[in-house]
């Protein structure tokens, strides 16, 4: 078989080539992915904690219904769900744009796995440091702002990143719904063209660089806020 | 007031249309799991071999197939598979090949671990009675490495399980593609999603469940 790169300078019907559609499509993937990975972030953090918060059973169980929830569906349903079914369950919902539904979905979707996170980090600090912010006199919500809470976050700092990559992936599952990012275009390019194998090798490169700047990134901010002298054993996160 | 209606949905439909999809995507998750064990251990003693030859290839795939989406290695497979093998094939069965190559990668990370936690001791021990190193692996390090794995094993399983779903991307007929094509038939797709997430969810839910419980009982014996 022979490669045929010069596919990307061809017009794509609308008066742009392949090659920039497919720049495009990328910017599309890290939108998703950015805006997801706030939702995901906010979300999750407000979930994790409310899951160790002490003497309030109400909250730990609305936040374990959130993440059992959001965990033991699979992704391209929510996904579907948040596109298809909430828009006609409230009227209110159809004035939003698809895009925003997506990142909706995708970041709840990772907030749960987030959430995890953030209950394990906390959880796993000793005891002592609660304790201390209460003889300091702080609040519960003190000891959690000055205490606890940048403990835990610089703890979780290494299943926080494999998080985000997981979640610069998942976003490829937004084809499902017609979002122009890299995987549609990779499915629409193949069609189009005949040329998957190049297509392909393309796109898939191009999620392999976003996926090494998520990381190198995630590297950047674990060093920049490493605590001189405390020592963080590598946790280990699953998933896709 | 929500306007869902359930009713097109009886045991008549559920045959017709679920039920196949239901096998297919249990089978995809078992043959997966099997296959991607099978395989992932083979990569993770590749890895752990200390020879070059055998561990680069096996670190390079790993890392190649965690650093891609799954949709797309689904859709490279299903482009690359019938050129290799000179003849097409059903997006069923290219799903199938598809996610044990995938999953061998994810498990032979979980494997590796698992081997790491078998202490250093038992090796050596296996290798003082004068063990081969594949008596050593079979007989002393496998079966307690596969013992600390069961139940991260069991949640990758439960993630497999979800991420079936996604053979949507070339049309294979799994559970979800059985509840849409229902919901399309009968015009009910709002209804048919939501009885989608209802049994992924509790499928899902009861296995984690299941795992959690065999997690403490584990964490007891040891």
């Amino acid at each position: 078989m022979t490669w045929d790169w010069k596919v990307f300078l061809n017009d794509d019907g609308s008066g742009r080539t392949y090659l920039e559609w497919m720049f495009d499509a990328w910017g599309w993937t890290l939108a998703v992915a950015g805006s997801a990975w706030v939702v995901a972030m906010l979300v999750g953090a407000l979930m994790g904690t409310l899951r160790t918060l002490p003497g309030s059973p109400w909250l730990v169980r609305l936040s374990n219904v959130w993440v059992e929830l959001f965990r033991n569906i699979p992704l391209l349903v929510q996904i579907f769900i948040w596109y298809f079914v909430v828009p006609k369950i409230f009227p209110a919902m159809q004035q939003v744009p698809g895009f925003a539904l997506v990142v909706l979905a995708l970041g709840f979707f990772t907030s749960a796995r987030i959430a995890e996170q953030v209950r394990a980090g906390i959880q796993a600090l000793p005891r002592g440091q609660r304790y201390a912010g209460m003889a300091l006199g702080f609040t519960t919500a003190q000891t959690y702002r000055y205490v606890i809470l940048p403990m835990a976050f610089r703890m979780i700092l290494p299943p926080l990143t494999s998080e985000s990559m997981n979640l610069l992936k998942n976003s490829s599952v937004a084809f499902a719904v017609s979002i122009a990012e890299l995987t549609m275009f990779a499915m629409q390019a193949q069609e189009e063209t005949s040329r998957g194998v190049e297509v392909y090798l393309a796109v898939t490169a191009l999620y392999a660089v976003s996926a090494f700047a998520v990381n190198r990134l995630m590297a950047l901010a674990e060093k920049k806020l490493q605590i001189p002298g405390l020592v963080i054993a590598g946790a280990t996160g699953g998933g896709h | 007031m929500l306007g869902l209606d359930l009713t097109f949905l009886n045991w008549e439909t559920l045959s017709k249309f679920v039920v196949n999809g239901f096998l297919f995507s249990l089978q995809l998750t078992v043959v997966a799991t099997l296959g991607g064990i099978v395989l992932g251990t083979m990569l993770a003693l590749m890895r752990l071999s200390g020879s070059k030859a055998l561990s680069i290839p096996a670190t390079v795939y790993v890392n190649g197939m965690r650093s891609i989406p799954l949709v797309m290695v689904i859709l490279w497979f299903f482009l690359l598979v019938p050129t290799l093998i000179g003849r097409p094939i059903g997006a069923e069965l290219s799903a199938t090949i598809t996610f044990v190559a995938f999953e061998a990668a994810y498990f032979s990370e979980i494997v590796r671990a698992g081997i790491q936690s078998v202490s250093r001791g038992q090796v050596n021990a296996g290798r003082a009675l004068g063990m081969t190193y594949g008596q050593n692996m079979r007989l002393i390090i496998l079966p307690q490495a596969f013992r600390n794995m069961v139940p991260v094993l069991l949640t990758q399983t439960i993630i497999l399980f979800q991420d079936t779903s996604l053979v949507y991307a070339i049309g294979a007929y799994d559970l979800l593609k059985g509840f849409t094509t229902a919901g399309k038939i009968y015009g009910r797709s709002e209804e048919a999603y939501l009885l989608a997430a209802v049994v992924y969810f509790v499928l899902c839910y009861s296995l984690s469940w299941l795992v959690k419980r065999l997690n403490s009982r584990i964490a007891i014996i040891r």
